[in-house]
């Protein structure tokens, strides 16, 4: 299997919006350096030539795990409720999700 | 120093009514206020409720009831197990003040076996470190050396056994956060095999790793927990539905007639202490009768790569809840997106953020063949070589960490120093086995070594039947004192 190219700045500052977190400038270089370390110690497993070896995502997996469709009690809503930042009318409040109203 | 009394005697004690639930938590709560000052092992310690359901086992004890095989017997939970009404922060700001409003299925079956819950304890942030330093409220101090680490993640279970906060803990395993800081801390610390302890109400980190497991003074005390916590849950859909080894019925059975393999690999980076001690644990292992030979399993030296390309990548994805809707800390923006980035850049530690950014490029458009696929490819490689030495051998022994308790401070800047220090935990994590860290006498500097037993999938009886014999021929470990003015 051929390397994967080296971790750049620009992929950090991908990564990081893509997972919703914000960076300094120095936070991006020193992350890109600790990560970049991480990828190449890594190396030893990317280059291993491991052509139809099945992949395991579960070690012990087991599947088709079902219960009978019968109503049985959840958590109680205003207790959830109750641990949310903010709330209205028995909802989730959130900020605008879209762009200014018309 | 004379050993802790058997949680099972003290546990028959209060069942019988000749001591009171009331005492035996009172009597812990005198040693946390002596020593919790200096050790930090928990973020929340739970006098009131601990004193509330104490008086009620005595009640009941009274009434002639039977509370259960932990009656009256403290628990310390690692602070990413939920609690009903009770904060769990799994040491991080983004869930600082949050009370889940359910317990975790193992919180449930301790209280039907009449525990006390007594704390939560430090941690990592979310699980994720090897010396509970990325903790957002501080470290743990080790309470062998308070200049050293307790190992981690489960590190604030560990000291709080190894300080005798409490007799009993529970933590969780995903690349060794049982064993390590158990062996650092000088305990008994067991990862049971993936799918036999409910994960439910555990908070996720590496969901196809993450296993609880307990923290005891000795073995017989780890595997009464075990017992009491094992068996199949409805409410995990990953829970095995299948018996699960009871461990407590065959801790005196010997190793007469057994194999034990001593891992090469794991010997390979170690300190030359430890591998002294985990030899010494051999030869006493071939004294009571088993057989002991060296055996190689290539693959495990690829498990720390792979398992630092799987488990960011399950935890970046998992770690996707915290946007500060639901539940924890937000911090306001303008729109739900600029709101959620605010939240999590201010609710994480770095740690968290590097390994969230970690997962995220792994299994991003481009580099999950590479990086992510490969790891579970290696995952399988790494099943197929110990299932071959499991062939030859009913158990494997290895160190459980290749040094004894660094320095606070010494390994938090640099990430990848830090992760070798679960070289020798992260195989069995990623093939899903059970494994245990037994203390094994003190290293050159004093300071506690744990051997470990690795062990196949559900042979957990074999594993505290040969931990029985290791630790019956362990040598002395200084145990710390914690005074607490009161004769003992």
């Amino acid at each position: 299997m051929t390397e994967p190219a080296r971790l750049t700045r620009e992929d950090v500052a991908h990564v990081a919006a893509l997972a919703r977190l914000h960076l300094s400038d120095e936070e991006l270089d020193l992350y890109t350096g600790q990560l970049a370390q991480v990828l190449d110690h890594a190396a030893d497993v990317a280059s291993l030539d491991l052509a139809g070896v099945v992949p395991t995502a579960h070690a012990m997996a087991v599947t088709n795990v079902m219960r009978l469709d019968e109503p049985r009690p959840c958590l109680d809503r205003d207790e959830v409720l109750g641990q949310a930042p903010s709330v209205e009318d028995h909802r989730f409040r959130v900020p605008r999700i879209l762009g200014e109203a018309p | 120093m004379t050993a802790p009394r058997p949680v099972q005697e003290t546990a028959a004690m209060i069942r019988a009514g000749e001591e009171s639930a009331v005492e035996v938590l009172e009597h812990h709560l005198a040693v946390i206020d002596a020593g919790e000052e200096s050790i930090h092992a928990f973020n929340l310690v739970m006098g009131d409720s601990a004193r509330d359901r104490a008086r009620a086992i005595d009640a009941q004890v009274a009434a002639g009831e039977d509370p259960g095989p932990l009656a009256g017997i403290p628990v310390a939970l690692k602070d990413n197990l939920c609690t009903r009404g009770v904060p769990t922060t799994c040491s991080s700001r983004i869930l600082e003040g949050w009370r889940p409003p359910y317990d975790a299925t193992v919180v449930t079956r301790l209280a039907d076996a009449g525990a006390v819950i007594i704390g939560k304890t430090n941690m990592d942030e979310f699980a994720m470190g090897s010396s509970t330093e990325t903790s957002a409220f501080g470290t743990t101090c080790n309470p062998h050396d308070l200049t050293r680490v307790p190992g981690g993640s489960s590190g604030g279970s560990a000291a709080a056994v190894a300080a005798g906060f409490a007799p009993l803990a529970l933590g969780s395993d995903t690349g060794g956060s049982i064993r390590q800081p158990a062996a650092l801390c000088g305990v008994v610390g067991m990862k049971p095999t993936y799918g036999t302890v409910s994960r439910y109400g555990l908070v996720a980190f590496a969901s196809s790793l993450d296993q609880i497991g307990p923290f005891a003074t000795s073995v017989a005390d780890a595997a009464l927990l075990f017992d009491v916590i094992g068996g199949h849950d409805p409410l995990d859909s990953t829970s095995l539905n299948r018996p699960t080894p009871r461990v407590l019925s065959v801790l005196d059975e010997g190793v007469d007639g057994m194999t034990v393999g001593v891992l090469t690999e794991f010997l390979d980076g170690a300190d030359p202490d430890v591998v002294a001690r985990v030899n010494q644990a051999a030869e006493a292992l071939a004294a009571a009768g088993a057989r002991i030979e060296e055996i190689s399993v290539p693959e495990v030296a690829l498990g720390l790569s792979a398992y630092y390309l799987i488990a960011p990548g399950e935890a970046s994805s998992n770690l996707a809840r915290y946007d500060g809707v639901r539940y924890g800390v937000r911090v306001d923006a303008e729109d739900t997106v600029a709101m959620n980035t605010a939240t999590r850049t201010a609710g994480f530690g770095a740690e968290v953020k590097r390994r969230i950014m970690l997962g995220t490029y792994v299994l991003s458009a481009g580099y999950m063949d590479a990086y992510y696929n490969q790891a579970l490819r290696v995952r399988t490689k790494i099943i197929e070589g110990f299932a071959t030495a499991y062939a030859r051998c009913d158990v494997l022994l290895g160190p459980t960490a290749p040094t004894t308790a660094f320095a606070i401070g010494a390994k938090v800047d640099d990430p990848l120093t830090m992760y070798l220090s679960d070289v020798c935990t992260i195989p069995t994590n990623l093939a899903g086995h059970p494994a245990i860290s037994i203390p094994f006498g003190p290293g050159d500097d004093g300071l506690p070594i744990g051997v470990q037993l690795l062990g196949p999938a559900l042979s957990e009886g074999t594993l505290f039947q040969v931990a029985a014999v290791v630790e019956a021929a362990a040598p002395a470990l200084r145990v710390p004192r914690i005074t607490t003015g009161a004769p003992s």
